[in-house]
């Protein structure tokens, strides 16, 4: 009998959303933005830098992860910045104003932020609210509950000194062996984050449904699928893991600061969208994301090392994600 | 037309007149122009009411008066009348004699035999894309275009030896109501057999099967199941029945085109892939996927090929997958070889016929006579809404079916 090679044999598993060209040039750009900044200047690749750089890069990272899910269903999530803030206030009321134990406020963070996920998510499914002005209203409705609870104030963990270790303790320490290496826990915890995130998109029922939803929504619905509780799902989803960054933004700065949280949801869509996450839904890895999400704080260190002004900063990273989703279009044209 | 401006700017659009140097559009002069178009083909309306708040009756005739005020010689109307009642059809056809007696030719396309004969001089008959005959309409029998429209006088095609279904109803749908896309329809379908829909484009059949999937609400209406009354709101609760929906447009509901073909086929059916905490088993996928490429030889380069890149009739075996894989009871096939090429709409018979043999029902929605003629045990046809008549057995011809698709229920006169 003559072999011939089966052509149903399944080579691999599949990854959805396998977007390897855009992946790769991200991946491309930050390697030779490392390789840029690191001749240009001598500060650039420091241990104690580049420490700064993943640090400053764990809330971005964390929410650009969120909100990852939710752009995969062809959906947008703009309250995830000023929601961040209200999940870190709510963790100060729970730890400094009502003096319980770090564990609940930590729980309370991720409680409240996956209850404001499940409402955006209803907003959107049940009542046909579009995601953009759904989570457009949610993210003014936090920024003003947040000052209110607050009374405007921030709120301080003078008192429970454990809770600023939760970002800036280091249970991966190796200063011992190398200088200054000593990588803070929020970086350890955004990458379990991305771990986890990235476990969830591509090998349960969740994931699936998202790259399905994003794909087809109806034809979803038409092969009688709950189409309206797995999109509550996702967002549930996102607003947890957006919980998790209002506890490491408030644990890096020991302070639940209620004015701030604005500006951060276009960072993270900025880090997914560089990432490869396509707007129009059906696309996107959390591998791309964490990369794009590098990829700007990268930018914005190397640039401020080189004395750029900060308004240059901010220009330029408005250029690079112009930039980089005009290159996935390309990329999609051929 | 757009639905949010008025009559006088719908019928401007793009050559508005203009006013101080062309800087300013000149309304006034636009809605003197429109009701001077009015009253030439005297009908009452004001220039300035958005089109949105009209009848679609007035609406079409704003659509006349835009194509009249570019001094238009011909007019093709396509299907003219598909949502009038009986007196604005009268109204309408009174402002086409009167365009006729200006001198404008019209191109009036048309399934209302009734109107064709009342309406018309000529008559040119089409049918598969090409041309059959021009008659005069006053010469002509109805029953004439009739068979003009079928083509051969059809006793050619053979039906195969069809096993006789049971008599056990499996879904039985009882006073269905919704607007006018659906007028009181009862229909039983028993267990085992092909139960064709038929009728012509727009006359409801579409739209009853997705009522019964749960896909459009309906107003009133029941649905039985095995003799049990259901209630189906959603495409899940349908399906939950084992009802499954092969929509005619594919790509738009029947398939993640972006993923690939594993995922299609237990798409909807994912529950049963997961363990307990939610996790994808994929070996079982593959597996699956693998056990209905095989049996419906589905043509793919992988498992993990998007669907995208498939043929249409591949894609069609896909969702078939997905619904065999979901247990479905009931399929129904909407066109299911609209845009598929001959060789596969062949293989698709031949699926269809294998899968009634295997136990399961089949309703079958198609516009080509010829594939309802040939694969049907039962035929239901409908026009406008209504089940106008059904056709069993020997019964079953081209040209039964396009008398009762052509069953109007009130004859204007």
């Amino acid at each position: 009998m003559s072999q011939t090679p089966n052509p149903l044999a399944i080579k691999k598993p599949v990854t959805y959303g396998a977007n390897a060209t855009q992946k790769l040039l991200a991946f491309a750009s930050l390697v030779s933005m490392l390789v840029i900044f690191s001749l240009s200047s001598p500060n650039f690749l420091q241990t104690e830098n580049i420490i700064a750089i993943m640090l400053s890069t764990a809330v971005a990272g964390v929410l650009g992860i969120g909100v990852t899910f939710v752009i995969i269903t062809s959906g947008i999530d703009l309250s995830i910045g000023t929601v961040m803030t209200f999940c870190a206030i709510m963790a100060g009321v729970v730890i400094t104003y009502m003096g319980l134990p770090v564990w609940l406020g930590v729980l309370a963070a991720l409680a409240f932020g996956a209850f404001v996920g499940f409402l955006n998510g209803t907003l959107i499914a049940k009542l046909k609210i579009p995601p953009f002005i759904a989570t457009l209203g949610m993210m003014l409705v936090a920024k003003g509950l947040s000052l209110v609870i607050s009374g405007t104030k921030p709120i301080y963990f003078n008192d429970t000194e454990v809770y600023n270790l939760i970002s800036m303790g280091s249970i991966f320490d190796l200063s011992a062996f190398v200088p200054n290496l000593a990588i803070p826990n929020a970086v350890l915890i955004f990458f379990g984050v991305a771990l986890i995130s990235g476990f969830i998109l591509n090998k349960t029922a969740l994931g699936r449904y998202t790259f399905a939803l994003g794909s087809n929504e109806e034809a979803v619905r038409l092969s009688g699928v709950n189409v309206d509780r797995w999109k509550i799902g996702i967002y549930t989803l996102a607003g947890a893991i957006v919980g998790v960054a209002g506890i490491l933004i408030s644990s890096r700065l020991n302070s639940a600061q209620p004015a701030l949280g604005q500006g951060y949801e276009l960072d993270a869509i900025a880090a997914a969208v560089i990432g490869g996450v396509s707007l129009a839904g059906g696309e996107g890895t959390i591998l791309g994301t964490v990369i794009g999400a590098f990829i700007m704080s990268v930018l914005i260190n190397g640039l401020r090392i080189l004395s750029v002004p900060q308004e240059w900063q901010i220009t330029v990273t408005g250029l690079i994600v112009i930039f980089a989703v005009y290159a996935d279009i390309l990329r999609r044209r051929k | 037309m757009m639905q949010h401006l008025t009559a006088a700017q719908n019928i401007f659009i793009g050559r508005e007149p203009r006013m101080w140097g062309g800087t300013v559009l000149d309304e006034k002069t636009m809605n003197t122009e429109t009701k001077k178009l009015f009253d030439q083909i005297k009908i009452d309306l004001d220039p300035r009411v958005r089109v949105m708040d009209l009848v679609v009756a007035k609406q079409q005739m704003i659509e006349i008066v835009k194509a009249l005020s570019h001094n238009s010689q011909l007019l093709i109307m396509d299907e003219p009348t598909a949502a009038l009642n009986d007196k604005e059809i009268e109204e309408l056809f009174r402002i086409i004699r009167q365009l006729k007696a200006t001198g404008v030719a019209i191109v009036y396309i048309s399934h209302r035999m009734d109107e064709i004969k009342k309406i018309s001089d000529r008559v040119t008959v089409m049918r598969d894309g090409t041309y059959i005959d021009t008659v005069r309409a006053a010469d002509v029998e109805l029953e004439t275009i009739i068979n003009m429209m079928v083509g051969r006088k059809l006793d050619e095609m053979v039906r195969p030896d069809a096993k006789i279904a049971s008599d056990e109803i499996l879904l039985e749908v009882k006073n269905l109501n919704r607007g006018r896309a659906i007028k009181n329809v009862n229909f039983q379908v028993r267990k085992g057999e092909i139960l064709g829909f038929a009728g012509l484009m727009g006359a409801g059949r579409t739209e009853v099967a997705r009522a019964v999937f749960g896909a459009d609400p309906f107003e009133t209406g029941e649905i039985f199941v095995n003799g049990k009354k259901v209630s189906i709101k959603q495409p899940q609760d349908a399906v939950s029945h084992g009802i499954g929906y092969l929509s005619e447009d594919r790509k738009r509901f029947g398939l993640a085109v972006g993923m690939d073909v594993q995922t299609n086929v237990v798409l909807a059916s994912l529950s049963r892939f997961c363990n307990w905490a939610g996790m994808i088993k994929s070996k079982d996928i593959g597996k699956t996927g693998e056990q209905f490429v095989d049996s419906l030889s589905i043509k793919t380069p992988s498992l993990s090929q998007t669907v995208k890149f498939l043929s249409g009739g591949n894609q069609q075996k896909v969702i078939i997958a997905k619904w065999l894989v979901r247990d479905s009871e009931v399929l129904i096939f909407d066109e299911p070889t609209r845009g598929i090429d001959v060789g596969a709409k062949f293989e698709i018979y031949k699926l269809l016929n294998r899968l009634v043999e295997d136990g399961k029902t089949i309703i079958l929605i198609s516009s080509e006579l010829p594939e309802v003629v040939r694969l049907c045990h039962r035929v239901l046809v409908m026009c406008e809404g209504r089940m106008t008549g059904e056709l069993s057995g020997s019964e079953i011809t081209q040209e039964n079916i396009m008398r009762l698709a052509t069953t109007r229920e009130t004859i204007s006169t």
